[in-house]
């Protein structure tokens, strides 16, 4: 069936979102939907999927326009949803979360046999194989979850599916697997809307794809005849120069280096060596320990053994304020759980590693600490109306530049980066790249885990792989290539 | 409405009501507003408010503390009893003081080292200091102390008219107010309240911020039940029965989320005065006690819902 919304519109309060945005699937099409953090893609997905209501403009379905009032008519209608946050209950089992809501029952006493054989049957459909449907949610890896969310949509028969940002919590196997699965349901006449910001993602699997900004449309293209600079172009609305831009910095002496560390079970035997202004990436599959030892060398978990030298002086650290008390500060991968307190300002985060030196016998100085805020603020160019705002009022990238103004507040010396760039938008991405090299070029010794291969390679001067738990090898990123780096993380000799 | 001008109406909420529900008591009974009166108020405001601030914290912390009425029996029980032994009564406060907060800390050590709900933590310590006095007191007051020093801490004035309750709230006021405002201390309560994960990878010493609290808040129980003790000029093994729930309704109506990082113990001091000033007015209205219960709750309950609706 032919989806197409005609000018849709939809304003929050006195925030315009959407302005009479224009978009259409076709059965059989994977359709991309990009647009930078804000730019109204979720909104607009929302709008189709009942959770929001438009403020003026029309869905029509196979030629006929329809009313989606709430998820339950988009249901009716064959849109599905899977969501960028997993909606999988981690208590109840498979069989219960795939049947929640609309469990089958007789007379009130639950079907169990029946639900089963349903399940197994849809996880079958999709080919689906390693998940055991009594298994509790939660005990899944995110792409098992996402596979089991797929199987609900496809339970629902739907015949227009929409999945924003599904790889993003992905190993690089698991997105093959996905990927497999959407052209099987794309040959069987599946309409499916792709959100995300890999661009690499999108010209593998898109058929078309849709450009928004500022909560307007900007225009269609297939993807055949596009190519990445015009894409880009689309979405900011003007050019953002280098995508990786380059670093010119001359490498200096060793700053970290470790020896056999040892975390007693994710990994064992690392050993490695960052010096002043390297980049240093360490690259893997997802569950081969690539943050196991940013968390372990950070203190924040547990170590069994090892060693670790920083400027050449043995040091041992047991918990993130060891580390902090030696110079080494860490971005974290999940900002919102780990990287910022939500609920507190700009200023108030960006102080929290270091208030302690703004302040004289426990009373902060305001005027220092406002002073050094606005520095860092200008320095990192956050864009933020007022230091005092709440930071979860900040765009993703934004949100992650605060956390690196956190750990420039420390004057590091070493600075661990775990997936610096996730869900961070195109031209966010750019500056973070910028701030990165930045760093580098004042000394800074820098290890950078990454789940996206091109950042990995562009960014770093030497890559460190890893296949499960273990250092697969370290390469130069000069000669290093995508495949020779996912042939060693893979287990390739 | 700006966002910003929303939100300091909202914060003002509490007082504004205060403010109302004067005006009216003044309107309906002459009595009310006399300065006699509303001293008055303030003296038996003080004992709660004082329990309140140390609960402010604890709840900054998305904590709770049910022990305090315990803490209180159990502080003001030993002062008593080492009163009634001889000890210098200024000492023996001292000792009920560093008793509550080791109190407090034991709390604290149970949240933390061994890592139990706060609420299961502290009805378990509610009911051991509860059991622990009993034990101590035979299940009996004590009373009889001879002291300028006790009758000055419950009933004597400063200048002649301001009770000296009020004044010692007031100055822990101002000087918790200067804690959680202007101190390293302070930000790092809320930010362990906000996001434990996140604070303790920024490096903030997480556990020891809630020992910190949880003792803070052993100490205010035990102060308000001195200033109890003196004034009554005897503790009760029942001192304090319940009265968590009053310090915790004073943090909530003050607007203080118990989700932990949000809040201010202005709110609280007012949350306090307003829950005193409508017992105060209800009893010269000669409201029955059964329908004072009654119409505070449905004040605690306006409160935390016209605190949601402002957050939508």
């Amino acid at each position: 069936m032919v989806v197409k919304m005609k000018d849709i519109s939809k304003a929050f309060g006195p925030v315009k979102v959407l302005e009479g945005v224009e978009f259409e699937l076709e059965p059989g099409e994977i359709h991309a939907l990009m647009g930078e953090n804000g730019a109204g893609k979720s909104t607009l997905m929302k709008i189709l999927c009942g959770v929001y209501q438009a403020d003026y403009g029309t869905i029509e379905i196979s030629g006929r326009p329809v009313e989606i009032r709430n998820t339950k008519d988009a249901e009716r209608h064959g849109i599905a949803i899977i969501h960028q946050e997993l909606n999988l209950i981690p208590q109840l089992s498979v069989i219960d979360n795939l049947f929640l809501g609309r469990e089958k029952h007789k007379g009130g006493v639950l079907d169990s046999r029946k639900m089963r054989e349903l399940a197994l049957e849809y996880l079958a459909h999709l080919g689906v194989k390693n998940i055991d449907p009594d298994m509790e949610a939660g005990k899944l890896s995110i792409g098992q979850q996402q596979m089991v969310e797929i199987a609900k949509a496809l339970s629902l028969n739907a015949q227009v599916l929409i999945m924003d940002e599904p790889t993003a919590a992905l190993t690089d196997r698991e997105i093959e697997v996905l990927f497999g699965l959407m052209r099987d349901l794309k040959s069987r006449g599946v309409g499916i809307v792709y959100v995300s910001h890999r661009m690499e993602e999108i010209f593998e699997i898109c058929d078309r794809i849709s450009v928004l900004r500022d909560g307007q449309f900007v225009g269609q293209r297939v993807i055949k005849d596009t190519g990445f600079d015009e894409i880009v172009k689309l979405m900011v609305g003007r050019e953002i120069g280098d995508r990786f831009p380059k670093r010119n910095v001359a490498i200096g002496k060793p700053r970290l280096k470790v020896g056999n560390l040892d975390d007693g079970h994710a990994i064992s035997d690392i050993s490695f060596e960052v010096h002043a202004g390297e980049v240093l990436g360490v690259a893997g599959l997802m569950g081969s320990g690539r943050s196991e030892i940013v968390r372990a060398l950070f203190g924040a978990s547990r170590r069994k053994s090892g060693d670790v030298w920083l400027d050449g002086e043995a040091i041992h650290i047991n918990d993130p304020i060891a580390a902090i008390d030696h110079g080494i500060g860490f971005v974290t991968e999940d900002r919102k759980t780990q990287g910022l307190v939500l609920g507190m300002s700009v200023r108030e985060n960006i102080t929290l590693t270091h208030l302690a030196k703004l302040a004289r016998g426990g009373v902060v100085n305001g005027g220092d600490e406002n002073g050094e805020v606005a520095g860092l603020i200008e320095r990192l160019k956050i864009r933020t109306r007022d230091a005092e705002l709440d930071v979860k009022s900040l765009s993703g990238g934004n949100q992650q530049k605060v956390v690196f103004a956190k750990w420039l507040g420390i004057a590091p010396k070493v600075l661990f980066l775990d997936e610096p760039t996730r869900g961070v938008d195109v031209g966010g991405k750019a500056e973070i790249y910028q701030i990165i090299n930045e760093l580098a070029a004042s000394g800074v010794a820098i290890v950078m885990v990454s789940s996206e291969l091109p950042e990995v390679l562009s960014m770093s001067d030497r890559i460190l792989v890893m296949h499960q738990g273990r250092q697969a090898g370290i390469f130069d990123a000069k000669t290093a290539t995508q495949e020779t780096i996912m042939h060693a993380a893979t287990g390739g000799q | 409405m700006s966002p910003q001008t929303k939100a300091t109406l909202q914060k003002l909420g509490p007082l504004i009501a205060l403010v109302i529900m004067s005006v009216v008591l003044a309107a309906m009974s002459p009595d009310f507003l006399t300065v006699g009166n509303l001293l008055n108020v303030l003296r038996q405001v003080s004992i709660n408010a004082l329990i309140a601030f140390g609960m402010t914290f604890v709840i900054l912390l998305a904590g709770i503390d049910l022990s305090v009425g315990s803490v209180l029996a159990l502080s003001a029980a030993l002062m008593a009893g080492l009163m009634g032994g001889g000890m210098n009564p200024v000492a023996a406060t001292m000792v009920g003081l560093i008793a509550g907060a080791a109190m407090g800390l034991l709390n604290g050590l149970i949240v933390t080292k061994g890592k139990v709900a706060p609420f299961i933590a502290t009805l378990g310590t509610m009911t051991l200091y509860r059991g622990w006095t009993m034990v101590y007191t035979n299940g009996s007051p004590m009373t009889g102390f001879n002291s300028d020093f006790i009758y000055m801490l419950g009933s004597g004035y400063v200048f002649g008219i301001v009770p000296i309750p009020v004044v010692i709230t007031l100055v822990v006021f101002g000087a918790l107010w200067f804690v959680l405002k202007k101190t390293v201390f302070g930000r790092h309560v809320y930010a362990v309240g906000g996001n434990p994960e996140a604070s303790k990878l920024s490096g903030v010493k997480v556990d020891r911020v809630q020992l910190w609290v949880y003792s803070l808040s052993g100490l205010m129980a035990a102060l308000a039940g001195a200033i109890l003790t003196s004034r009554l000029n005897s503790a009760q093994p029942t001192a304090g029965a319940g009265y968590e729930l009053d310090a915790i309704a004073a943090v909530v109506i003050g607007g203080t989320s118990l989700a932990g990082g949000r809040g201010w113990i202005v709110g609280t001091l007012i949350g306090a005065v307003l829950l005193g000033v409508l017992n105060n007015g209800l009893n010269l209205l000669g409201v029955s006690s059964f329908y004072q219960q009654v119409i505070k709750g449905i004040i605690i309950l306006l409160a935390v819902l016209i605190d949601r609706a402002g957050k939508k």
